[in-house]
């Protein structure tokens, strides 16, 4: 079943002019036109999403971190069946949506990454077959909602659905909204951080831990097995096969979200063993983990856009120069307090070297960690202050575009 | 409750580590009530005594445990409305807070902490009773003050101007027995007049960032209380480049 014989006349207009809005703001040099284009579709015919998703079976990806890496692993992992439309630009709002799937034309699948905010409303537009949860964790919270309020909203957007809810049996904000979805699969994830779930968002008493298994004290939320488990560079499947899991992508986190992609594209009939090879191919995402050669230096961008996006990277990150760059311009949050929820003694004994607009912000929060560092003007300074060799550079969301422009938009 | 007994970290040069003698810092409910880098505070009163020889204590005590009766430094942090609401039942419940402020120790409380140590807040549109040590009280306010704060302190604390990051619905009145910590310069505060309140050695303000980061003579103040002398200066090259800029960015 396909879509667009079956679009009715003003969705068919909607769809046509998203496109070429898209195309002209792409020849205009304005980004990559998948937000106006969108925009301007939905304004024509406002159930333009619901059209373009009908006859397609969808995949949904949400959560606070890692969902523009687990929406590219789920559609690579999709491949396996055929044609695959996706957002993998990260425009994840409805226009986004829009504009990725107008710009596919006909596919039967679809692997959306969806923005935690909007999750409800774009499940309503294209009632998806599986809908992956992958965490909940402070993030922008001058402008954001509270973590325990983004769970409420996650669970009853998911409670009566018949979408398969693939969630993380490690986040206890996770497990609280999908919980009483009619159908769970669960997968253990991981969560390195913990602060955001110390209190059970059921009852509000403390959540114990004990190693990896986590329950409330008081009531009866408490870490479901998982279903798929992520054992060193193996996945284990629900049937006990394991697949070794050789990606490109560094990090622990990143196997687990392979283990996601794995357990979304399971759900649509696809076998892991051959979705396996698929996940190797992706050598990076949007820039995210991408290595660039520059004047004899080899510079490899991680982007961390919260505290727990932050230990997430001083885990992937490899012992050599380090360059940290914080902005905080409207798309990162304006507020930098969060800084000192990171704790940045792993960099110790490295050359550590701060830059950003709100460079001076860090060289505070690294002189209380008592780690040295030096403040470079820019991304260029930077390279040249170090030796040729590896360096890597961790940066939050517009320090991250930033310096990805330096390096010619690299993906 | 976790406790860094002078923390390899936190421990003076010649300190035996017998933490009689060591300045100790409780933080307060962080389960409930960290939700803005409140750790942060904590972080930097342990470094500024430390790097002065001032042999430190800190200790992490959560909503389910006791609240030690013998700390020289308590902080409570921000938090949204449920943990706030619960935070006050729990430490009106347990009463050690209220032992030690009367006792004389140093209090810092910040944004949700704040309301809190007064007579009433509200959360979730419902009118709480705060733990009652200052004559203070807060309720909603028409719109919620997301931003650069700024403001002439209370010539009486001896401070330079104060710079946070504010972020809060909720507007607070002082009663006549309570001292506003500054005039608001920039951002809102307590009611875009005045900003935070002192009394005795309790201090309460709006500011994140954290508020300590941005004003090491805050941390100072404090750290004066608590010892009861005034404490050396110390390199604060660069909290002071901080506090430029942000002091900048609210005039131009």
């Amino acid at each position: 079943m396909t879509t667009g014989g079956e679009l009715p006349l003003r969705a068919k207009v909607a769809s046509s002019l998203s496109r070429t809005a898209a195309a002209i703001s792409r020849a205009a040099g304005r980004g990559d036109g998948s937000v106006i284009g969108g925009w301007l579709g939905l304004k024509i015919d406002p159930d333009l999403l619901k059209h373009l998703a009908a006859g397609r079976s969808v995949a949904l990806v949400s959560g606070t971190n890692g969902k523009t890496t687990t929406t590219r692993l789920t559609a690579a992992a999709m491949g396996v069946l055929g044609e695959v439309a996706t957002n993998s630009l990260g425009a994840n709002m409805p226009t986004g949506h829009t504009s990725a799937l107008a710009r596919a034309g006909h596919t039967p699948y679809a692997v959306l990454e969806v923005d935690e905010h909007y999750l409800n409303q774009v499940i309503e537009a294209t009632n998806p077959v599986a809908i992956a949860l992958l965490n909940l964790s402070r993030d922008q919270l001058d402008r954001a909602k509270e973590v325990a309020m983004m769970a409420t909203l996650w669970r009853d957007a998911v409670r009566d659905r018949e979408s398969v809810i693939v969630a993380n049996a490690d986040d206890p904000m996770v497990v609280f909204a999908a919980r009483d979805a009619r159908r769970v699969v669960w997968v253990a994830s991981g969560q390195r951080w913990h602060d955001d779930s110390w209190v059970c968002p059921e009852c509000g008493s403390p959540i114990e831990r004990d190693g990896d298994d986590w329950r409330c004290s008081r009531c009866d939320l408490r870490r479901p097995t998982p279903q798929w488990t992520v054992d060193g560079e193996a996945v284990r499947a629900p049937d006990g096969s394991t697949h070794r899991i050789e990606l490109q992508l560094p990090g622990r986190v990143n196997r687990a979200n392979a283990a996601t992609a794995l357990a979304v594209a399971a759900q649509f009939g696809v076998d892991p063993a051959q979705a396996v090879p698929r996940l190797a191919q992706v050598a990076s995402v949007a820039g995210r983990y991408a290595t660039v050669e520059r004047d004899g230096r080899t510079v490899r961008l991680l982007l961390a856009k919260n505290p727990a996006g932050w230990l997430e990277a001083f885990d992937m990150a490899e012992p050599a120069p380090t360059l940290l760059a914080i902005n905080a311009r409207d798309p990162d949050g304006l507020d930098t307090s969060w800084l000192y929820d990171v704790d940045f003694s792993p960099l110790h004994g490295r050359r550590v070297l701060i830059t950003g607009d709100r460079a001076m912000d860090l060289a505070v929060r690294l002189e209380v960690n008592e780690i040295e560092f030096e403040h470079v003007a820019n991304f260029p300074r930077a390279l040249a202050a170090v030796p040729p060799g590896r360096l890597e550079v961790i940066a939050n969301y517009t320090a991250f575009q930033d310096i990805r422009a330096e390096l010619n938009r690299v993906n | 409750m976790s406790t860094n007994q002078g923390g390899a970290r936190h421990r003076a040069p010649g300190d035996d580590g017998g933490s009689e003698s060591a300045l100790r810092i409780v933080w307060l409910y962080p389960d409930l009530l960290s939700t803005y880098g409140d750790r942060g505070n904590m972080l930097i009163l342990a470094r500024r005594a430390f790097v002065r020889g001032i042999p430190v204590e800190t200790i992490e005590v959560r909503s389910d445990e006791k609240v030690p009766e013998q700390g020289d430094i308590y902080l409570l942090g921000g938090g949204e409305d449920g943990p706030q609401a619960l935070a006050a039942q729990r430490l009106n419940a347990d009463r050690g807070l209220h032992r030690a402020y009367e006792r004389g120790a140093t209090l810092l409380v910040i944004c949700a902490g704040y309301q809190l140590v007064g007579t009433s807040f509200f959360a979730k549109g419902e009118k709480c009773p705060g733990l009652g040590l200052l004559d203070l009280s807060s309720d909603r306010g028409p719109s919620r003050a997301v931003g650069e704060l700024a403001g002439t302190p209370d010539p009486a604390l001896g401070l330079p101007t104060i710079t946070g990051f504010e972020n809060h619905g909720g507007r607070t009145h002082l009663g006549p027995g309570v001292k506003p910590l500054a005039r608001v310069t920039a951002g809102v505060g307590n009611d875009g007049a005045t900003e935070g309140v002192w009394q005795g050695k309790l201090l309460g303000t709006y500011m994140h960032g954290p508020a300590l980061a941005r004003n090491p003579a805050l941390a100072d103040l404090l750290l004066s209380w608590a010892v009861g002398s005034t404490v050396d200066p110390i390199d604060d090259t660069w909290p002071n480049r901080l506090r430029e800029e942000r002091l900048r960015a609210v005039v131009g």
